[in-house]
């Protein structure tokens, strides 16, 4: 019998996890970009940064309590603290931003905002990579338990397990919290209306802050995910995965928050999966850097096609 | 002394000055009609009594003290809960999702009792309760919007044009709405274009025209006067 794929199970299962892997993080950063948009309708380019600075904080943290010479019942301790670390320094980082560069431009022209994110997204990633690297890069500890599960053809390992399921755990407690909870309450109607919003007793800048501190949050876990798995942080390594996740988002439909969870994942997987199926293509043989231009193919097809997304919504009617 | 008092008030959108120096005055337990024609002012001085526009000059006094620098949420803490022109429902949200909204600012132990009043003033919203908002039909959003102002328990309600868009058995619901609400004890500040109808149910009345108030008395008084009739109740 011929094989139906000249790919093995295994290469498929293999892409298939690496898709949920990086989905993952896709999606806790695309979470941040489409909660700020729905209530500011401002695209935070500054939130690959955001995502930047958490990982470091996480980096800083690790290594001061004993990087790669942590191990047992302490390696559980140090990351619960590194991510709490980075929570608290992406958080910060988005708060500031928020105050200094888009608050005062809220009733500016919208390119006004757009430019002065732009500007505070090059000035943090210089500022680490030039003022603080010089050009180098660190390394996370390779602290995290080796070792895998398999099932069958299926392999996956304890990091990426650890991955998908607290990312998972990570959004499932943010859905609570803007859907169930009186902050999200205020959440959902700044978003539809912040007049409206105001009339209803509801404080509006306290509100867009606290949508800022949540997406800041996810941003800064998915940091230290992104360097226990990855290893290698530089200033600049906000770019490429903040200008996917906002792809992601936008795939979902900017603004919906299941949008930048299937989008986040959808995108993750058609860069893997996606690329692999093009290597199905008898004399194709895309390498694993053509990730990225399907990205942003796809980025150019639903931008032309379907420019809500999935889940998009036609703008609210505003009184 | 007025539990609202509007003095001098100037306020407008950028080049454009939609009230120029409004005096208006509304007691405890009273309900005040603001009435005038489409673009007059009216919905701006509810707006700049709410806050979400600023007074240019003149002051707005609530209960003696002065609210026109407050925030618009501390406005609405302070007391005064409005019904917004074209009813400012949160469509995406259920409707008992927009009454807690309404409760927002508040934590005392009267809020569940809250809800059975305001379902028993608009039965439909108890059968719609775990509906998105946006699916209700108009007539169901204005007592929506209305429910929802009430939840705040406000010691002020201002009306903007709660009849417009409504079918006449509607509009009629509406404003018996509005007396029932009174006899409950409210101070309503009421603003329409529907004059006659907010003159009956009014106990004093203004009349606005282009951004001055041209005229101001009783509710029956206004509604026998001859500018009043040939203006806004389509006499000739
Ligand atoms: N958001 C706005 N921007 C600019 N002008 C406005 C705005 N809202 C209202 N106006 C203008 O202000 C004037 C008063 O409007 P408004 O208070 O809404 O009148 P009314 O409620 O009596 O119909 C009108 O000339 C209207 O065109
Ligand atoms: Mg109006």
């Amino acid at each position: 019998m011929t094989p139906l794929f000249l790919a093995s199970t295994e290469v498929w299962l293999d892409q298939l996890v690496n898709g949920l892997t990086t989905g993952s993080i896709y999606a806790l950063i695309a979470l941040g970009y489409t909660m700020v948009y729905g209530v500011l309708q401002l695209i935070n380019f500054a939130h690959g940064e955001v995502f930047m600075l958490g990982s470091f904080a996480g980096y800083g943290t690790l290594v001061a309590l004993g990087g790669n010479d942590l191990s047992g019942g302490m390696v559980a301790v140090a990351l619960i603290l590194a991510f709490l670390a980075a929570g608290g320094a992406s958080l910060g980082t988005a708060v500031a931003v928020e105050r200094v560069a888009y608050r005062p431009l809220r009733n500016a022209p919208r390119l006004a905002p757009l430019i002065s994110a732009i500007g505070v997204s090059v000035l943090l990633s210089h500022l680490v990579d030039d003022g603080f690297l010089n050009g180098g890069a660190k390394f996370y500890p390779q602290i995290f338990p080796d070792g895998d599960i398999e099932l069958g053809p299926l392999q996956v390992t304890y990091l990426q397990l650890f991955l998908m399921g607290s990312s998972l755990a990570m959004m499932g407690v943010l859905y609570w919290i803007v859907q169930q909870t009186k902050t999200g309450r205020a959440i959902r109607a700044v978003a539809e209306s912040r007049d409206n919003a105001a009339l209803m007793g509801v404080n509006v800048n306290r509100t867009i802050v606290v949508t800022f501190a949540l997406g800041a949050v996810l941003a800064g876990f998915a940091g230290v995910l992104y360097g226990l798995f990855f290893s290698s942080i530089r200033g600049s390594m906000g770019f490429l995965p903040g200008v996917k996740a906002f792809t992601a988002a936008v795939l979902g439909g900017i603004g919906s928050i299941p949008g930048a969870v299937v989008g986040g994942y959808f995108l993750g997987l058609t860069e893997t999966v996606g690329r692999e199926l093009l290597n199905e293509i008898p004399g194709v043989n895309l390498p694993n850097q053509w990730k990225d231009v399907i990205a942003f193919a796809l980025l150019v097809l639903v931008l032309i096609f379907r420019p809500t997304g999935i889940f998009g919504q036609k703008e609210s009617k505003r009184a | 002394m007025a539990l609202l008092s509007l003095r001098g008030l100037v306020a407008g959108y950028g080049g454009i000055t939609a009230i120029k120096g409004i005096d208006i005055d509304v007691d405890e337990g009273e309900i005040v009609t603001l009435i005038g024609s489409n673009g007059a002012g009216k919905s701006t001085t509810l707006r700049a009594i709410s806050g979400l526009v600023r007074p240019r000059s003149g002051t707005v006094a609530f209960d003696g003290a002065a609210i026109d620098r407050l925030p618009v949420h501390e406005i609405v803490k302070a007391g005064i809960s409005q019904v917004p022109e074209g009813r400012g429902i949160f469509h995406r949200l259920t409707v008992y999702e927009n009454l807690q909204l309404g409760a927002f600012q508040r934590s005392d132990a009267g809020v569940a009792s809250d809800y059975e009043r305001v379902f028993a003033l608009f039965p439909r919203l108890r059968e719609r309760a775990r509906q998105t908002a946006g699916t209700l039909s108009g007539g169901e959003q204005q007592m929506l919007s209305m429910g929802r102002a009430l939840m705040a328990r406000p010691r002020l309600l201002l009306l903007d044009e709660p009849s417009m868009g409504l079918s006449p058995i509607l509009v009629d619901a509406i404003f018996a709405t509005i007396r029932q609400i009174r006899e409950q004890g409210a101070t309503i500040l009421l603003v329409e274009q529907n004059a006659l109808m907010a003159l009956e149910v009014a106990d004093r009345a203004y009349v606005i025209e282009s951004g001055l108030i041209t005229l101001k008395g009783a509710g029956a008084e206004l509604a026998k006067d001859d500018s009043v009739r040939r203006a806004y109740l389509g006499e000739a």
